[in-house]
C-alpha cells in the first residue's frame, strides 16, 4: 500500500482507483489510487520509464490513439467517470488541457495558435477571439512581450516563450486542469523560473498535474509530491512533509540522489 | 550508490564529535577545579574555550556550505539543520564550564560535605556524552533516556541550592562561597538543558519529529 496524506479542503478534481494500464503484456501502470486537487499543483517525480506520462494521458485519454492498450480501473474527473463515456472525448480535452516537454507550437502566427482551439469550437467572432488570445496571453505571462507581434510566426519566439505560448494555447478553451509533462526540461534556467512563476499563478485558477525530473522545481511549485515506481504509487503527499520527512525508504533514497 | 555528499556528511559529524569530545573535556576538568580548588585546572578550561569557538565557526560555515552547494533534503536536510542548532548548544557548554572556572578561587576550603557536587557534575557531564553518542550513532533509544534524565539534575539542582540557603542562614561566613557554589550548580544544570536539546535535535535528525515543547501538542484546559 502506498503511503498517501494530506489535510485538504479544496475538493478532490481528478480521482484514479485502481488504475492499471498495459501496452500490450506490459503493464505500465500497476494499481494506482490517487486523489488530485482542485486549485493545487500536484508534482509527479520519478525515474524514467516508471509510468508518469502515461499516467497523465490517462487524464484526457490520449493513450486511445494507440493500438494494443489496456486499462482498468476507475478515472473521474469532479466524480464523472472518464473511461466509460461519462464524458465525450472533445469536451474532456477542453477540460483537460496538456503542455507537452518540448514546446510544440503550430507553424502559424502567434495569435493563430492561441485561437486555434477557439475556433476548433465554433467560435468566429473576431472581437471574442481577440479577448480571448488576449487573456490567454496575459495568463500565460506572455502578453507584453508579444502583444505587438501576434501576426509573427510562433517559431520565431525563443523556446521559453514557445513554451509558455503552448500553455496559452492550451488556457484559451478554458480548461480546468492543466497536465504538463516536463514542461521545463528543454528550458533554460530563466525560461524555467518565468515557467515555475506562471505555474504559480496557475494554480490559483487552475488543477495543475505536473511530471518534472528537478527534484528543486518539485519542491519550489508544488503543493503535493508523488513518488512513482515501477509504474506504482509509492508516496504521496504534502510537498513540504515529502522533502523534509519521506516516510518510505524508496522515496528517501531518490529525492536525496542515492538511488540506484 | 554512494554519494560524494555522504562523505561531505560524515565530515560534519565527525567535526561536531570532535567539538564535543573538547567540552566533554573542559567539563570534567572544571568539575575537577572545583573539587580540588585548582586555579592552574581552571585557567586551562578557558584556554581550550578559544579552540571550541574555533570549530563552532568552522562547523558554521561548513553547513552553510552544504545548504548552499548540495541543496540537501530529506535526512540529509535535517542533519544539516540539527547540526546548525546543535553546534551553538555545544558552544554554551564550554560557555558554562568557564563560567565555573572563573568561580574557583572563591568557593574554598569546602562548606559543602558529601559527594552532592560531584554527583551533579557527573550527571551533567554523563548526559552531554550520552546526546553525543545519539548524534553519532543514531540511537534513538539513548536520545531519550537523556532527556529522561534532565529531571534528575533538576533535583538534584535543587537539593544543593537547599542546602546552600541553609546554610548561608547557618552561618554568614559562608554567604561568599555558598552564593559562588549557587553560580557552579546553575551552569551545571544548564550543561544538563543543553544537552537535553541536543537529544531533541537528534530526535529530530532520526524521526523527523518536533519533540519540543510537548504541551503545546496537548489539548488545552
Ligand atoms: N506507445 C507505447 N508502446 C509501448 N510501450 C510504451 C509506449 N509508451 C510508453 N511505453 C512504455 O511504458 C513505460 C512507461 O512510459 P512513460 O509513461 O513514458 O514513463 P515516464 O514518463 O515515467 O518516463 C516505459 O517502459 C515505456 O517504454
Ligand atoms: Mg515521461
Amino acid at each position: 500500500m502506498p503511503i498517501t496524506d494530506h489535510q485538504e479542503q479544496k475538493p478532490v478534481k481528478l480521482r484514479a482507483r485502481n488504475l492499471d494500464f498495459s501496452y500490450g503484456d506490459k503493464k505500465v501502470l500497476d494499481g494506482i489510487s490517487m486523489d488530485i486537487f482542485a486549485e493545487q499543483a500536484t508534482a509527479i517525480i520519478g525515474p524514467s520509464g516508471c509510468g508518469k506520462s502515461t499516467f497523465l494521458k490517462c487524464f484526457n485519454r490520449i493513450h486511445e490513439v494507440s493500438s494494443e492498450v489496456r486499462v482498468a480501473g476507475d478515472l473521474e474527473i469532479d466524480g464523472v467517470d472518464i473511461f466509460r463515456g461519462g464524458i465525450h472525448e472533445v469536451e474532456l480535452r477542453r477540460r483537460v488541457g496538456m503542455v507537452f516537454q518540448k514546446p510544440n507550437p503550430f507553424p502559424k502566427s502567434i495569435y493563430e495558435n492561441v485561437v486555434f482551439g477557439p475556433k476548433l469550437f465554433g467560435v468566429r467572432d473576431r472581437d471574442i477571439l481577440d479577448g480571448i488570445a488576449e487573456e490567454s496571453l496575459r495568463k500565460a505571462a506572455l502578453w507584453d512581450e508579444v502583444k505587438d507581434r501576434l501576426k509573427e510566426s510562433a517559431m520565431s519566439m525563443s523556446g521559453g516563450q514557445q513554451q509558455r505560448l503552448c500553455i496559452a494555447r492550451a488556457l484559451a478553451v478554458n480548461p480546468e486542469v492543466l497536465l504538463m509533462d516536463e514542461p521545463c526540461s528543454a528550458l533554460d534556467p530563466i525560461a524555467t523560473a518565468k515557467i515555475e512563476e506562471l505555474i504559480f499563478e496557475l494554480k490559483k485558477e487552475f488543477t495543475v498535474l505536473m511530471v518534472t525530473h528537478n527534484m528543486q522545481q518539485a519542491a519550489r511549485v508544488s503543493d503535493y509530491t508523488a513518488f512513482f515506481w515501477l509504474g506504482r504509487l509509492i508516496e504521496m503527499g504534502p510537498t513540504e512533509r515529502i522533502f523534509t520527512n519521506p516516510r518510505d525508504r524508496m522515496t528517501e533514497d531518490y529525492i536525496s540522489g542515492r538511488f540506484g | 550508490m554512494v554519494r560524494h555528499f555522504d562523505s561531505e556528511l560524515q565530515d560534519l559529524r565527525d567535526g561536531l564529535m570532535a567539538m564535543a569530545g573538547q567540552v566533554e573535556e573542559m567539563i570534567d576538568l572544571s568539575q575537577a577545579a572545583v573539587s580540588e580548588g585548582s586555579s592552574g585546572k581552571a585557567e586551562e578550561v578557558k584556554a581550550m574555550d578559544r579552540l571550541v569557538d574555533e570549530q563552532e565557526l568552522k562547523l558554521d560555515q561548513a553547513c552553510i556550505d552544504l545548504l548552499a552547494l548540495r541543496s540537501p533534503i530529506a535526512t540529509d536536510l535535517r542533519l544539516i539543520a540539527s547540526s546548525l542548532k546543535i553546534i551553538p548548544e555545544i558552544e554554551r557548554i564550554g560557555d558554562h564550564c568557564c563560567n565555573i572556572a572563573r568561580r574557583v578561587p572563591y568557593i574554598h576550603p569546602p562548606i559543602l560535605a558529601g559527594d552532592a557536587l560531584e554527583r551533579l557534575a557527573g550527571e551533567t557531564r554523563g548526559m552531554v556524552r550520552q546526546a553525543v553518542d545519539a548524534f553519532v550513532n543514531g540511537n534513538a533509544e539513548l536520545a531519550r533516556e537523556v532527556i529522561a534524565a534532565d529531571d534528575k539534575v533538576d533535583v538534584l539542582y535543587v537539593q544543593i541550592y537547599k542546602d546552600l540557603l541553609r546554610i548561608m542562614l547557618a552561618d554568614p561566613l559562608c554567604i561568599e562561597r555558598a552564593s559562588n557554589l549557587i553560580i557552579v550548580i546553575k551552569n551545571w544544570e544548564r550543561i544538563a538543558d543543553q544537552a537535553t536539546n541536543i537529544a531533541e535535535e537528534v530526535l529530530f535528525i532520526l524521526e523527523g519529529v518536533n519533540v519540543k515543547h510537548p504541551y503545546l501538542h496537548q489539548p488545552e484546559g
